[in-house]
């Protein structure tokens, strides 16, 4: 009965969401025909639109995993965001300035930007453990902090003054990763993600550690009482995410830059949030939610090239379907309903 | 060296001290919005999307009908439909408040950029739209004081209704009946239905409250010196509201406080733009020093109850609470 009920709120959200999609585009559009299309078929259109559905589901893999995890653990730290930006920087500044050999060129940037991301990761974590500072509170303003450190150190160490807007020298070739089909943006990242998923799959649901941060997650006053070190847990899974959100921040400027251009944080870590609900935290379920994601973004870019649209409506879409996901009481009614007929059945 | 004297340089200038209420303002009215809410017990993080909608909403509404004020109530009524629409998902629905925060904001930032295209045809900026600004006001005889009044008087109208509106919160938690059931069923709910209050009830006019008052604050960003609505122009002051409201653990005038630490190093960083510090340096000390002074407060809370707790043991206090 959970599972059917489950199953059935999924698709009523998403029903609400597509047709609330639907309504905006034929009030505003004058080509609604075309924009519609684009938006839910266009990836399919060619070999090139469907593996840059890949492409960009990589990075919302990486912010998906790491939200996940520290939901997991019943914390909520948005440090994914500053944890990723500067994995970014990282990879920047090491694939820019320290010459290296092929293949060693990109392994040392991705722990070094997994390092560094994890040391960021764990300082809300930190502050939570010793000095009981909300850690959604304290990650929300290192997010800031840590963008700003980024931009000064690509302004101060490695800028391209000629460029005309703010970006980097170019990376070495070494650095970059390769493409895994050529004519497509798909590139090595995407075995990389995928491995990680394996890894935290493993480390969640097959090691003592991970049942004590489900334990912690689900019921933190047992989690006390059976004596987990619950502030070991609340560090270490905000360090691991800092690792994987860095990692990925390192991972997509190397497949995918050939210079560090973020003038703005990306909002993967945002997007991270409803990866980690679509995929009920679990890390199995993090590429399908992340392709999801990604197959309507791809969609809605060519939707506004090829219509009046903008690809801005897909974060209303994105807000709708997060709201009626997680909203607990939605279509409670209805499931009472089901249930009492059920009964009523049985003792008929 | 030559910093501090840039530093002191700065605050011996009284036009610091009148960019540091400015600064302040937006903050602070969304710090009281926070604590509003807070207080009855759901943590408003759709603060940020709220001020981002009302700020755009203030824009456009004001464009259209020439009215500054009626561009001010369209700004408000946004926040009132927005805390509104969270209400129903965080108190009806049962919704984590958090995730319908984080939604909430997703929904703002792409929706205002929606929207402003549809109207002006660009993403960035409402630069096109002839849109009006809130008056500044000069306060009689305390204008022609040197120094103060130049530091008191003149502001925007919202900085003196947010100062005002100190008084009104505070005094709302302090002696009102509203103020007090809000307390109440923020501390223990079950207690508070068990006398008789609604618990659903005052938790909803709650966010509702904080709604319109951060609409107000998205009035300020948009309405106010700048006259003009550019996309994600909040820059995290919802989230900063959210730190110097638990800086305020609940206490209005310390709220007001907390936000002028915030005026103090924004305007701090205006002044220092000049100086031979990098720019970015500049930028992320108003977040650094509010991650200081709230870390610093809850380290001296936890110290605090520590000691309370070591004292009763001393005393040899046997009763368990």
């Amino acid at each position: 009965m959970n599972k059917k009920f489950t199953a059935v709120r999924l698709a009523c959200a998403f029903a609400i969401a597509i047709l609330l999609t639907v309504i905006i585009i034929f009030s505003i559009s004058n080509e609604p025909g075309t924009a519609i299309y684009n938006l839910f078929l266009g990836p399919l259109q060619s070999k090139r639109h469907l593996f840059d559905v890949f492409a960009s589901s990589i990075p919302l893999m990486f912010t998906g995993l790491a939200l996940g995890l520290v939901f997991k653990s019943g914390n909520f730290s948005m440090i994914a965001d500053a944890s990723l930006y500067t994995g970014g920087v990282i990879a920047a500044a090491i694939a820019i300035m320290i010459p290296l050999p092929m293949i060693i060129h990109p392994i040392v940037i991705f722990i070094v930007a997994a390092l560094i991301g994890g040391v960021i990761g764990s300082i809300p974590a930190i502050l939570k453990v010793k000095f009981k500072a909300n850690e959604l509170v304290t990650s929300l303003m290192f997010n800031y902090v840590f963008f700003y450190l980024g931009i000064y150190t690509v302004n101060r160490f490695f800028v391209d003054r000629e460029a005309g807007t703010f970006a980097s020298l170019k990376y070495s070739p070494t650095a970059t990763l390769g493409n895994m089909l050529s004519g497509t943006k798909l590139h090595w990242g995407f075995v990389i993600a995928i491995v990680v998923v394996i890894l935290l799959y493993l480390l969640v649901y097959k090691t003592k550690f991970g049942y004590e941060i489900r334990i912690s997650g689900s019921n933190p006053e047992f989690a006390k009482y059976s004596g987990i070190n619950t502030s070991r847990v609340i560090i270490l899974t905000q360090v691991i995410a800092g690792a994987v959100a860095g990692l990925g921040g390192a991972v997509e400027q190397l497949g995918m830059y050939q210079r560090f251009n973020w003038q703005d944080s990306p909002s993967y870590a945002w997007d991270g949030v409803i990866i980690a609900i679509l995929s009920g935290n679990n890390p199995k379920f993090v590429p399908f939610a992340a392709f999801f994601l990604a197959y309507i973004r791809v969609g809605a870019d060519l939707m506004s090239r090829r219509s009046d649209v903008q690809n801005e409506l897909v974060s209303i879409v994105q807000a709708v379907l997060i709201l009626f996901i997680t909203a607990e009481r939605f279509m409670a009614g209805w499931k009472q309903r089901q249930e009492a007929k059920k009964v009523l059945k049985e003792e008929a | 060296m030559e910093i501090l004297r840039d530093i002191f340089g700065a605050l011996s200038v009284p036009d610091f001290y009148f960019a540091m209420f400015r600064s302040a303002t937006p903050v602070l009215l969304t710090t009281l919005g926070a604590m509003v809410a807070s207080r009855s017990g759901t943590s408003n993080i759709a603060l940020e999307g709220i001020m981002l909608i009302s700020a755009f909403v203030g824009v456009v509404v004001s464009a259209f009908t020439q009215s500054a004020f009626v561009g001010f109530l369209g700004a408000v009524l946004a926040g009132f439909v927005i805390s509104n629409i969270l209400a129903y998902f965080v108190l009806k629905l049962k919704s984590n408040a958090v995730i319908s925060g984080i939604a909430i904001n997703t929904l703002a930032s792409g929706g205002t950029i929606f929207v402003l295209y549809l109207i002006t045809g660009e993403k960035g900026a409402s630069t096109s739209l002839h849109s009006l600004k809130l008056p500044n006001v000069n306060i009689p005889v305390i204008q022609d004081i040197p120094v103060i009044g130049t530091i008191l008087s003149g502001h925007h109208i919202l900085t003196y209704v947010a100062f005002i509106l100190v008084i009104v919160i505070w005094y709302m938690f302090k002696y009102t009946r509203l103020g007090m059931h809000i307390r109440a069923v923020g501390e223990s709910p079950e207690a508070a239905e068990s006398v008789g209050i609604s618990v659903q009830k005052v938790k909803y006019i709650a966010l509702v409250i904080s709604g319109i008052l951060t609409g107000m604050s998205g009035a300020f960003l948009s309405m106010g010196y700048v006259g003009l609505f550019s996309s994600g122009m909040t820059a995290g002051r919802g989230y900063i509201a959210l730190a110097t409201q638990a800086i305020a653990a609940g206490n209005a005038v310390i709220g007001m406080f907390a936000s002028l630490i915030f005026g103090f190093c924004s305007s701090l960083a205006n002044y220092l733009q000049s100086s031979g510090i990098p720019l970015q340096f500049i930028q992320l000390m108003p977040y650094l020093i509010i991650i200081i002074v709230y870390t610093w407060y809850c380290a001296m809370v936890e110290r605090n109850k520590l000691k309370r707790q070591m004292n009763n043991a001393k005393k040899g206090e046997t009763h368990v609470k």
